[in-house]
């Protein structure tokens, strides 16, 4: 392609002056562009308020679309559903009668679980989820796992509350804006889960790999006592999640733990729920001594707005 | 002539005669197109691992290596800043990459003014593998070894899309010079 004529500078003042003109903005914006990235990345809730309302302006658009998602799944699920129906059949009906087994079983437990909390006088420690709502896209492109949920502040939803699927943990929230908000899903580099065990209590870290898996680190060093198959479950550590939410399960085993594959995948899940912080005035007070944001809900105008009576915050009696 | 050649008198962008191309359309298609492309995390996609090709800026250096001078050389500090919005980055990552990335070509366009397909399709190369490489080093998350491989088929994905996210963005070009406005 020949070079553009009109762009060389030449004896012609003014597009000397012109050409050096774009060179001196271009620079600026580069100047401006690091500088930004340097207060973000020292304090990464800085712009978190701009980014919120964009979001907001834009979600509607995100919201048709994951219905849409949903039903372009569902219509391929069936179609591939025609091949090797038969032999599924009858391995689903072979679990089924082994859940029914366990499903009672399980009802049971509930049952002496009651009991055994109603002789303690404890509180059930069940509450109603805060907000139903959709996921509406993601972070595709960029190494960061975030997406985007159509439920904000407007419908009670918080930064640091879980979001789960009816098949597990996906996240939690990062920001929140007025209708829509940022989700931390848990396979992005920087979560970080405490789980355990969902059979006994062995321990670890459940922390993303950015590549679609977890990495487990057991607390407990030794003989690695995972088996390829375990699942692992939210511990409750920290305060954050509720104990017992299913996580991953772990497919690979390395020196100091195990790769885990997530058991609800993001792609997949069609509504998700967001849960109140489980225990909120303890996870208030760790953020607190260490003066570090674990919860950055110290956004101005929120104080006023629900003098901390979300609906985690008198579920868990101290 | 016209019982000839009915299109004797127009040429790719329609009549030449009474016909100008609306400079609302010559303005804003460019801007419009890659602020949409920056819009694709609101596709109905929820990956578990980056795949999705940096589409923002993959058409801001389409546009700017098949049109020079359409884009001003500061058309990275906007651009950028929209991308940063939605693209989960920390802000200014977008800026500073966006911005570099057009003083690059610039440069690069006055050592080698001739350019060809497998130039641009080169130049784009590097620029997209720097641009996520950087973007992911920038993106906060933890840098290892597996990081680099996490990032690979995003990049093969971005570089094999370029050429024909340069034929559509040609087809926006036409459909920008169109005449559509009447003259008289």
């Amino acid at each position: 392609m020949a070079p553009p004529t009109g762009r060389r500078s030449s004896s012609n003042r003014k597009a000397q002056l012109g050409l050096f003109a774009g060179y001196f903005l271009a620079g600026l914006g580069a100047l401006v562009g690091a500088l930004l990235l340097i207060i973000s990345l020292f304090r990464p809730d800085a712009f978190s308020g701009l980014r919120s309302m964009a979001v907001d302006v834009t979600s509607p658009a995100g919201e048709l679309g994951a219905a849409g998602r949903h039903g372009t799944r569902t219509v391929l699920e069936s179609i591939a559903g025609y091949y090797r129906a038969g032999s599924r059949n009858a391995l689903l009906q072979r679990e089924m009668e082994i859940a029914r087994v366990r499903l009672a079983e399980a009802e049971a437990t509930a049952t002496e679980n009651r009991r055994l909390k109603a002789v303690l006088g404890l509180d059930s420690g069940e509450t109603g989820p805060v907000a139903v709502a959709r996921l509406i896209g993601s972070t595709s492109s960029s190494a960061r796992r975030i997406a985007y949920l159509s439920a904000g502040r407007r419908d009670g939803v918080r930064p640091g509350m879980p979001v789960t699927s009816p098949l597990g943990l996906v996240g939690r929230v990062l920001e929140a804006g007025s209708s829509s908000s940022r989700v931390l899903l848990l396979t992005d580099s920087e979560s970080m889960v405490p789980v355990r065990r969902a059979t006994d209590d062995v321990v670890a870290f459940a922390e993303g790999r950015a590549d679609g898996s977890l990495r487990l680190r057991l607390i407990n060093l030794g003989i690695n006592p995972i088996e390829v198959g375990d699942v692992f479950v939210t511990s409750g550590a920290g305060g954050l999640f509720r104990p017992g939410v299913a996580v991953a399960m772990a497919t690979e085993l390395t020196d100091d733990g195990a790769i885990a594959q997530l058991l609800s995948n993001p792609a997949a899940t069609d509504v998700v729920v967001v849960e109140p912080i489980w225990q909120a005035a303890a996870v208030e007070a760790i953020a607190a001594t260490t003066d570090q944001p674990l919860m950055p809900e110290a956004q101005p105008g929120d104080a006023e707005e629900e003098p901390s009576t979300g609906p985690g915050a008198d579920a868990v009696p101290e | 002539m016209e019982t000839l050649n009915p299109r004797s008198r127009s040429d790719a962008f329609g009549s030449k005669i009474n016909r100008a191309s609306s400079p609302l359309l010559v303005l804003l298609i460019p801007w419009l197109s890659i602020l949409l492309g920056s819009l694709a995390p609101f596709l109905p996609i929820i990956s578990p691992a980056p795949i999705m090709p940096p589409l923002g800026f993959l058409l801001m250096i389409a546009w700017r290596l098949m049109r020079p001078g359409l884009l001003p050389l500061w058309a990275g500090l906007p651009l950028g800043l929209f991308d940063d919005l939605f693209s989960g980055q920390p802000l200014g990552s977008g800026v500073l990459l966006f911005s570099l990335a057009m003083i690059a070509i610039e440069l690069t366009e006055l050592r080698f003014p001739w350019r060809g397909f497998w130039q641009d399709w080169s130049m784009a190369a590097l620029l997209l593998s720097i641009f996520l490489y950087i973007s992911a080093l920038f993106s906060g998350a933890d840098w290892s070894l597996m990081q680099l491989q996490v990032i690979l088929p995003q990049l093969l994905l971005s570089i094999v899309l370029f050429p024909i996210i340069v034929r559509m963005v040609a087809l926006l070009d036409r459909l920008r010079l169109r005449r559509v406005r009447r003259v008289d």
